[in-house]
């Protein structure tokens, strides 16, 4: 193939990268969206492996790495997705490492020098540069991400005094090694540099707290995506560029509608430690405060009554995977000719659009669920809201007290609603470590228990 | 007028596009799909793939065809994972879709 021939099959494969995002804008067009995305990539591998030498071994690789893929992705459970999204980023960090260093070792093979033994322009030194400690940034951030998001790490923000310091010192010396690495390329400047992003990954992410999740799988998202673009630079391979930035762009884009839904700074969750619960602790007022508790069947009979119901989902109801159930009892209030919803807070789960994905599983028609601010209007006019498994998306101290830690965040106003119904475990404080306000309201009935429990024991209720 | 633009300009030139591109583009996503997004561009961001293999595509085995294989399985597994996967959540939004 000439290398002409190559460049207008990567321009094809990339116009097709975009077109599966555009499918992304509905459910209904976005499979065909996600098939345009596979024959994309299936055009630029093909059109690669025509100018390998060794095609052979690079598809007994591509098969080998394939399969392990397909069976991740076939077995993986939904709640786990955002670990396996972690998993994936860091996978691509270490390529992106990993061909930078084979593109120093043998400039030649790409054809960004023009015989063997030449050295590398300037440009390319900075972004060989560049490229590597993105991708080391993003390799060992999201394994500690991953880490985290799995349990098998503990969720706590890990600090310690003057760490922003040693961060920002670590980055200078490695920003410094860089340019050494750019003014006389050699190994010993390049390997510092790259073990030095490799333990700023690490130290990055660490003190990010469990609440903070979302935003950083999103942000690594952001990363993996530069990395990418960064490796397109140096080998002058403008599919990759475009590939790069366009995955670049969605991950910052989510990044920031995350900080957006948590009313926080992008700085401020970097620099980290919120969602350990520290400081966060709810102020004794002194006050008994009273509310009124109930059991399913009573629950059931108000749902049961009303014209309208609308369920708000927290992640504490995948925890007691209690989606199925709560699926086929809105199944039945629709029966009954209730009008059912489902009002989705933009961090109801441990990722962006992770809570519609978990409700999409239990066969939940997406039509029945609503985001946020479409939704935020109607509570004024609906008879019972459900609150299972939610606890700060629905606290009315976001708005009305100056006070609060979680001020300003933007809610989902189930307390308008003319009856809400809480389902909790016990009156425990939620992830932020704050009271709830909504508990305590005259027209809020809480039914303890296991949310799976409970509304199966609705299910029964509702069946008599 | 012989003077030739450097790559690096080019590059430059695509970048700054396709992210201009990618703001719009990725802004119409709906909110609902935003899983199913991020696994996607987990999938489009394995396109490191063709770095890897042109890494690993000399015939003569060395230390930088040896990265290139690895970089190779690994860019794999994403590109399959990750078109897989968004596959499966999608099929799930089908199936009550009216």
């Amino acid at each position: 193939m000439s290398l002409n021939s190559v460049a207008l099959a990567y321009l094809v494969a990339a116009v097709l990268f975009i077109l599966a995002l555009k499918g992304l804008s509905s459910p209904v067009s976005a499979r065909r969206g996600n098939l345009f995305g596979m024959v994309g990539m299936a055009i630029a591998v093909l059109t690669t492996l025509t100018l390998t030498s060794n095609w052979i071994y690079i598809s007994l690789a591509i098969v080998l790495g394939g399969a392990a893929g397909a069976i991740v992705a076939k077995r993986i459970e939904m709640t786990s997705m955002p670990e396996l999204v972690a998993a994936m980023h860091s996978l691509v960090g270490l390529a992106a490492v990993l061909i930078a260093m084979s593109a120093y070792y043998n400039p030649y093979a790409y054809g960004i020098v023009k015989y063997l033994g030449a050295e590398l322009h300037l440009s390319n030194r900075i972004e060989l540069f560049i490229g590597t400690f993105i991708g080391a940034i993003t390799f060992t951030g999201s394994i500690v991400a991953f880490g985290k998001l799995s349990g098998r790490m503990g969720s706590k923000p890990l600090r310690f005094t003057g760490q922003h310091w040693v961060n920002l010192a670590l980055g200078i010396v490695m920003i410094g090694f860089g340019i050494a690495f750019s003014m006389s390329p050699s190994w010993t400047p390049f390997l510092i540099m790259t073990a030095i992003a490799l333990v700023l990954g690490v130290l990055l992410i660490m003190p990010i707290g469990g609440a903070d999740m979302p935003v950083v799988v999103s942000m690594l998202n952001s990363y993996s995506g530069w990395a990418a673009a960064g490796i397109g630079f140096t080998l002058n391979n403008n599919m990759l560029i475009i590939a790069g930035s366009l995955v670049g762009s969605s991950g910052a884009i989510l990044s920031y509608i995350m900080c957006k839904a948590m009313n926080r700074a992008f700085l401020n969750v970097i620099l980290g430690g919120f969602g350990g619960g520290e400081g966060a602790v709810a102020e004794d007022s002194g006050v008994q405060k009273t509310y009124r508790s109930g059991s399913a069947e009573d629950a059931a009979f108000m749902m049961g009554n009303a014209d309208s119901v609308i369920i708000v989902p927290g992640y504490g109801l995948a925890v007691a995977r209690a989606q199925h159930a709560i699926n086929e009892m809105s199944k039945m209030l629709t029966e009954k000719g209730i009008k059912v919803r489902y009002a989705i807070h933009p961090v109801a789960g441990r990722m962006p659009g992770h809570m519609n994905v978990l409700l999409a599983e239990a066969e939940v028609p997406y039509d029945q669920v609503v985001e946020m601010d479409e939704i935020n209007n109607e509570f004024a006019d609906t008879d019972v809201v459900l609150v299972i498994g939610a606890n700060d998306v629905v606290n009315p101290a976001a708005k009305t007290d100056p006070n609060s830690p979680i001020y300003g965040m933007p809610i989902l106003e189930a307390h308008k609603a003319r009856t809400i119904l809480v389902v909790k475990r016990s009156m425990a404080a939620g992830y932020a470590g704050l009271d709830n306000d909504l508990f305590y309201l005259d027209k809020t009935m809480m039914v303890f228990g296991d949310a799976k429990k409970v509304v199966e024991d609705v299910i029964k209720a509702l069946g008599h | 007028m012989n003077e030739v633009v450097d790559p690096l300009v080019t590059n430059l030139t695509v970048f700054v596009l396709s992210i201009v591109v990618g703001y719009h583009v990725v802004w119409n996503v709906t909110p609902a799909l935003h899983t199913p997004l991020m696994a996607v561009t987990n999938a489009i961001s394995g396109i490191i793939i063709v770095g890897a293999m042109l890494a690993a595509g000399p015939v003569e085995l060395n230390a930088g065809t040896v990265l290139g294989f690895v970089a190779v399985v690994l860019a794999a597994v994403n590109v399959f994972g990750g078109f897989l996967v968004t596959q499966r959540m999608l099929d799930m939004f089908k199936k009550k879709g009216k």
